[in-house]
């Protein structure tokens, strides 16, 4: 075998070995070099509109995921909070992923007390935000909040009636709120499409996994006014706020990743390519 | 005992101690975690009985706690909870007070008679059920669907091709209007096969399939994107909370 056929016949553990050593390296030695992370149109929209919202208004941000993607959305999730605490807008909480409703309640509780002890701020459950909870059946549940959010959602995660919390008063459905941005990792991204903006056709606003951020790309500028893809989208979000958390500290491990990533791909088409030569050859 | 005997034991005993001397300096919860973690990373190297311990606990937690929210969250307040408020009062009192809506009895029936597939003998009673509920979601995404991925896709294809702004000729957004134009079109070419792809037609299908590609690099290029974070979110687990290694 010569050096062409075993760069082609590579053990894949190499790889993950490889790979494992350069994301730790680069995470551990973050600090040392930057990566400058450009803010797109997409992801500012969304900063935009929540930006331009006057204090008190009210939004629905959906958290459909688990803790299985908690790393790739929670980042973006707490950017989003982070802003809404921060210019007083007031959000409702929901979930529509059976394993999420611990997670999000955990961390309406955690990024608030960050809100506070950063903007010197009083987030107060009830009045700044609540947390509807779960139901099953995202696509009728997402129709039914277009109805009125009672139908689902009659009491809150902590058994509260809605109509007892401050920042339900006047919130009958979606005509009521300034807009939706939903975080999702699955299939009720394309629910909140298309029962959610095609029926109800409020503003609606996406942050998606990197896997399924291509697939949503189609929807900017009609169903969708703002896509955040994976933790690049999320770290262009942070440099909006200007805080640096999470996903910004990833981008150095990011960018390691994908150049060894395409050195490997090289590494195999180079080895493809003359080993095929060389057989032709005879050599 | 031979040397691959041997090696388990002594891996197996090492891993003990290690559990061991976590919990005691890490806590229970933190130390089951890590090493779950760790468990499921083996699968790399190869498939071994730690993977699988891991995998099994997985998917029996996953399991339960979706049966037990459905049961709890669905069941409890849309079905028992309506039907019959007193009979789940005991452990939801916020819904004794509910009215009883016999017309819940619908649902039930439809619920018992998908259950019928069960059985051998009854399970063609089923279908009606699902009939049930595939009329209703095709009826339902039907029109939604033409909505969002026909119309409005076809909406976000029809733009100028020559963009002005305030200050003249917007060469920027010229092109993105060229490429999205000539992409949709090329890729339709491509996906067209009454006709044979040859000369001009030939020339578009090929476009298409390069337009197709770059979408597939594109996606690839965001799946190792994806991958990495939830990487370095397990890493940020297992050096930070867990060895302290990073803040």
């Amino acid at each position: 075998m010569n050096i062409f056929e075993k760069m082609v016949g590579l053990d894949r553990r190499w790889v993950f070995l490889f790979l494992f050593v350069v994301v730790t390296g680069a995470y551990f030695f973050r600090n040392s070099f930057s990566v400058n992370v450009t803010t797109t149109r997409e992801v500012r929209s969304i900063y935009d509109f929540v930006e331009n919202l006057d204090p008190g208004s009210k939004i629905l941000i959906s958290f459909d995921y688990d803790p299985s993607s908690l790393a790739e959305l929670h980042p973006m999730s707490r950017a989003i909070l982070m802003q809404c605490f921060r210019k007083g807008v007031r959000v409702i909480g929901v979930t529509l992923s059976q394993y999420g409703a611990g997670m999000v309640e955990e961390a309406f509780r955690k990024f608030g007390s960050e809100a506070d002890s950063l903007y010197n701020t009083h987030v107060e459950y009830g009045k700044d935000y609540c947390f509807i909870g779960y139901r099953p059946y995202p696509g009728f549940v997402i129709l039914g909040m277009g109805e009125n959010f009672r139908i689902f959602f009659p009491r809150d995660y902590y058994d509260t009636p809605l109509d007892d919390l401050p920042i339900m008063q006047g919130v009958r459905n979606y005509d009521d709120i300034e807009g939706v941005i939903a975080i999702t990792s699955g299939t009720t991204a394309d629910m909140w499409v298309i029962y959610g903006n095609a029926r109800y056709n409020m503003p609606l606003a996406l942050g998606v996994t990197g896997v399924m951020a291509t697939d949503y790309y189609p929807y900017l500028g009609n169903a969708i006014f703002g896509l955040i893809g994976g933790w690049k989208g999320a770290a262009e979000y942070e440099k909006l706020i200007g805080e640096k958390d999470a996903a910004t500290a990833g981008m150095p491990a990011q960018v390691a990743a994908h150049l060894t990533i395409v050195l490997f791909i090289l590494i195999g088409n180079i080895g493809f390519l003359l080993s095929r030569r060389s057989k032709k050859t005879g050599n | 005992m031979n040397a691959g005997k041997l090696l388990s034991y002594i891996i197996l005993a090492i891993v003990v101690i290690a559990f061991v001397v976590s919990i005691a300096l890490k806590g229970f919860l933190v130390t089951v975690g890590a090493f779950l973690t760790l468990f499921i990373f083996s699968f790399l190297y190869k498939d071994n009985p730690y993977y699988k311990f891991a995998e099994h606990l997985f998917v029996g937690a996953s399991a339960a706690y979706w049966m037990s929210m459905g049961f709890w969250k669905t069941m409890v307040p849309n079905l028992f909870g309506k039907l019959y408020p007193p009979m789940v009062a005991w452990a939801v009192p916020a819904l004794k007070n509910n009215p009883a809506q016999p017309l819940m009895l619908i649902p039930l029936v439809l619920g018992i008679l998908l259950l019928m597939r069960l059985s051998s003998k009854a399970g063609w009673i089923s279908r009606w059920a699902l009939a049930f509920i595939v009329g209703t979601t095709a009826g339902l995404n039907l029109v939604r669907y033409l909505r969002s991925d026909f119309i409005q896709q076809i909406n976000n294809t029809v733009f100028s091709l020559y963009v002005t702004n305030a200050s003249g000729f917007d060469l920027g957004a010229t092109i993105s209007n060229v490429i999205i134009f000539g992409g949709v079109i090329c890729g339709l070419i491509y996906f067209f096969f009454s006709k044979e792809h040859k000369g001009a037609f030939g020339a578009g299908a090929r476009t298409g399939i390069i337009v197709l590609m770059i979408t597939f690099g594109a996606s690839f290029g965001y799946t190792v994107m994806a991958r990495i974070s939830l990487l370095v979110g397990r890493m940020q687990f297992l050096f930070g909370d867990w060895l302290g290694m990073i803040r």
